[in-house]
């Protein structure tokens, strides 16, 4: 193997990993807002907490593409396995991201007549986000392949696990969808968020400690990887600084700062991504296809890369001025429409 | 059931899911345009007719685009659920491609349009116009890249096969690749003009009903003007393109002409009623020799039949025959729309013959089924091949159960009817309301602004009366 053979698929590995924590931040409090809204009846309160992502989410959305995109771009070999495995959460995750997706502008041109897609909004939200942990479930637990094709069963990922991994994901994004909603709301949403926040922090919480404890006992490559030292001394940073960023969550949803909550879920979302590449790499498909395996041809990685390179600091920048042109709080009553 | 099903199911579902998405790109890419050709309008003459436009069909935009989005989505994920054994064969040559579609168009679209949308009350005119182009700008790049893999697959180049697995080699002519120009032209083209003919009816509809009378005049010119130009061209850009896929796709074209005997002149067929197992057509009308010199410019020139083709390397027949019939009667139909309009419009009438105001107002349909009918012909009759020489159909489906495809198949034919018939009926819905007066002062409680006393009493009688 040469350096390039090596290096080109690891710097593929660490793009795709931070398009999907991209993702997950991003359209995480997007997805987040519709799980909370049957927590918001009021319609005005409605009006205002879907303002507050309106000029965002077809961006958030747009790392999905990048990160499903990728996938097949770098690593081929991964995405034809993944893919198919979990052929029905991914397609029932896309089907309910229609009906959430549209009912951002349906759902104006139908006021009056508005309240199907208030559900749409909450019900697409929500199945989405179960779908998606789904599918990380399915992806952690493994996929039976043989010949480098995947060979299972269609409902091969409906175990106890993903299913716990499903509601895991529902509790964290709404959690990132309330602390979203404090930064940028005021009166009586923001009051109901952070009262709000607080739940989905212990349930989120609980939800990691079960994950953690649940793997490593499940499958032993995940227990030796981090129960041995001296490497454990540095893993175990990643529970401490959990621990940190929950309390500080817990700090901020209690107090009047408003953007503790958000920075410190995110550090949450975060660190329990770092902990479940700690437990994987680096394996694509655990444990039977790793990113050298799954790589495309190199031209191809190479090529894609200088379009990274120069493109990806430029889409950063104008997203970042979106975020910036649409500072600060919403309040009630405004919008385009 | 046998994994031949399987396979069909798949292809029912891209077939059904990609014909349900084109129809909203096909319209967004040339209403960005257009869009952003008002907003231009505005900036340099001031004119509010033509910011009251641009408000107007930039919600038309949104409800368009957010359809457009969710299930292009729906698209990319599909070459993995569906298509693996193809996303696995054909990756390393195409998906680069779809790579910088994602990274050139997709981000600048989807966050410019924020701005669009939200932000004519938060950030400069010249920054708003600028986001309106940044998202032409967007849509156009998208049908670059997705055009250059689309060929791609018509007509390789650039690449080697090693076992069954295509490795890229030169990267330019991978992406022009021998049918590149022509399908990006023809498809660009026939994107505006579709948008043109909705505007175009969208302002004869006003004009018939007496109503936005300033607008509807200047959608009609900004549409007609469009057809007129058009149209025409769509013409001799479509012959071009049709010489490209005699050349590289010989038995696509004894397809579309309906033409089994290569060893005769064959005649352009206005009707006929393809007979496959027997090798021949029932029921001709047609103009002999004329197909002969459309594709090979003499009168009795000679171009191969399906005869010439092993029945295992033709594609469907009827299908692509008949498609191509609707499209190229389409073609005309627009060509025809405005040459009278355009002689109407020289001699100043125009704006009040309501006969043909009535036809125009009809008319807004036909862009969409013209593609739709040219998206059969040029993929039906690229069968069998998925990728032209390189891979089949039928070897490129993912391994997934028939049973697995056939409910998926079932719940996106329910999704997609029901969300999208409503979009559509949404979008008739704002046609309708018209571009009512804009709202020039921005609305109460936008930040950084103070409100005035009156903005703040009508905030808080709507905040009394939810």
């Amino acid at each position: 193997m040469t350096e390039l053979d090596f290096s080109l698929p690891v710097v593929w590995a660490l793009i795709i990993g931070t398009a999907v924590a991209l993702y997950v931040v991003l359209d995480g409090f997007d997805l987040g807002i519709g799980i909370l809204f049957p927590r918001f009846p009021q319609e005005r309160d409605r009006d205002q907490m879907m303002n507050t992502v309106a000029p965002f989410w077809d961006g958030n959305e747009t790392w999905l593409v990048l990160g499903g995109g990728g996938l097949w771009i770098a690593f081929p070999k991964a995405f034809a396995i993944i893919m198919p495995a979990l052929y029905l959460p991914m397609i029932v995750m896309l089907l309910a991201l229609i009906f959430r997706g549209v009912a951002f502008e349906f759902r104006w041109v139908a006021k009056p007549h508005h309240r199907w897609w208030d559900v749409a909004f909450a019900a697409g939200s929500t199945v989405a986000a179960f779908a998606q942990g789904l599918v990380l479930g399915g992806l952690l637990q493994g996929i039976e392949v043989r010949n480098g094709q995947f060979a299972g069963g269609p409902l091969d990922w409906l175990t106890p696990f993903a299913l716990l991994t499903g509601c895991a994901l529902v509790v964290g994004y709404a959690l990132i969808g309330a602390t979203w909603l404090v930064l940028k709301t005021d009166g009586d949403v923001e009051a109901r968020a952070r009262r709000l926040g607080a739940g989905l922090l212990l349930g989120l919480l609980g939800a990691i400690v079960t994950v953690s404890i649940w793997t490593p006992l499940a499958v032993p490559r995940i227990a030796e990887r981090w129960f041995r030292m001296p490497d454990f001394a540095w893993y175990a940073l990643v529970p401490m600084a959990t621990g940190i960023a929950a309390f500080a969550c817990w700090r901020g949803l209690r107090g009047g700062r408003p953007l503790l909550p958000f920075l410190s879920s995110v550090a949450l979302f975060l660190l329990a991504y770092v902990g479940l590449v700690i437990s994987n790499v680096p394996y694509l498909v655990p444990p039977v296809l790793d990113i050298w395996e799954a790589s495309a041809d190199p031209k191809a990685q190479v090529f894609m890369l200088v379009g990274v390179l120069i493109l990806l600091p430029i889409i950063l920048g104008y997203t970042v001025f979106n975020y910036w042109v649409f500072r600060g709080k919403v309040r009630a009553g405004e919008g385009y429409h | 059931m046998t994994e031949l099903d399987a396979v069909f199911l798949a292809r029912i579902q891209f077939a059904f899911t990609v014909s349900f998405h084109i129809i909203f790109p096909a319209f967004t890419i040339g209403l960005a345009a257009f869009i952003a050709t008002l907003e231009i309008l505005w900036l340099r003459t001031g004119g509010e007719h033509f910011a009251r436009l641009a408000r107007f069909w930039t919600k038309i935009f949104a409800v368009a685009f957010a359809m457009g989005v969710v299930s292009g989505i729906m698209m990319s994920y599909q070459f993995g659920t569906n298509w693996s054994r193809f996303s696995e064969a054909i990756g390393n040559v195409v998906s680069p491609l779809i790579g910088y579609e994602v990274l050139t168009a997709f981000f600048l679209e989807a966050t410019f349009l924020g701005i669009l949308l939200f932000g004519w009350h938060r950030v400069p005119r010249w920054l708003h116009v600028s986001a309106a182009l940044l998202v032409a700008a967007g849509t156009s790049l998208s049908a670059f890249w997705i055009l250059a893999a689309n060929s791609w697959m018509h007509t390789p180049a650039g690449h080697v096969v090693r076992d069954g697995i295509a490795y890229p080699v030169d990267w330019i002519a991978i992406i022009f690749n021998p049918s590149f120009p022509y399908r990006f032209l023809h498809m660009l083209t026939a994107c505006y003009l579709t948008t043109s003919l909705v505007v175009l009816a969208v302002g004869a509809r006003y004009l018939l009903a007496g109503r936005f009378a300033e607008e509807a005049r200047t959608m009609v010119r900004m549409g007609l003007g469009m057809v007129v130009l058009l149209a025409p061209l769509q013409l001799v850009i479509g012959d071009f393109h049709g010489l490209n896929t005699a050349k590289h796709q010989p038995a696509k074209v004894a397809a579309m002409e309906g033409h089994w005997d290569g060893a005769r002149p064959a005649p352009l067929l206005l009707f006929a009623w393809p007979d496959e197992a027997n090798e021949r057509n029932d029921a001709e009308i047609g103009i002999p020799n004329l197909a002969s010199l459309i594709i090979t410019h003499r009168i009795d020139g000679l171009f191969p039949g399906l005869k010439d083709f092993p029945r295992n390397e033709r594609p469907p027949v009827a299908p692509v025959f008949f498609s191509f019939r609707l499209m190229v009667a389409l073609g005309t139909a627009m060509i025809a729309l405005g040459l009278v309009g355009a002689w109407l419009w020289q001699r100043g009438r125009v704006f009040d013959t309501r006969w043909y105001l009535q036809l125009a107002s009809h008319s807004w349909w036909m862009g969409f089924v013209a593609i739709l009918a040219g998206w059969m012909v040029t993929e039906i009759g690229r069968q069998p091949w998925i990728a032209w020489g390189i891979l089949r159909t039928r070897d490129a489906a993912s391994p997934v159960a028939a049973e697995a495809v056939a409910l998926s198949l079932a719940l996106i034919v329910a999704t997609y009817t029901v969300v999208f018939s409503i979009g559509i009926w949404y979008i008739r819905k704002l046609i309708q309301k018209g571009p009512v007066p804009a709202l020039l002062e921005p609305p109460a409680g936008v930040p950084n602004r103070p409100l005035s006393a009156a903005q703040r009493a009508a905030s808080e009688a709507r905040g009394a009366t939810p």
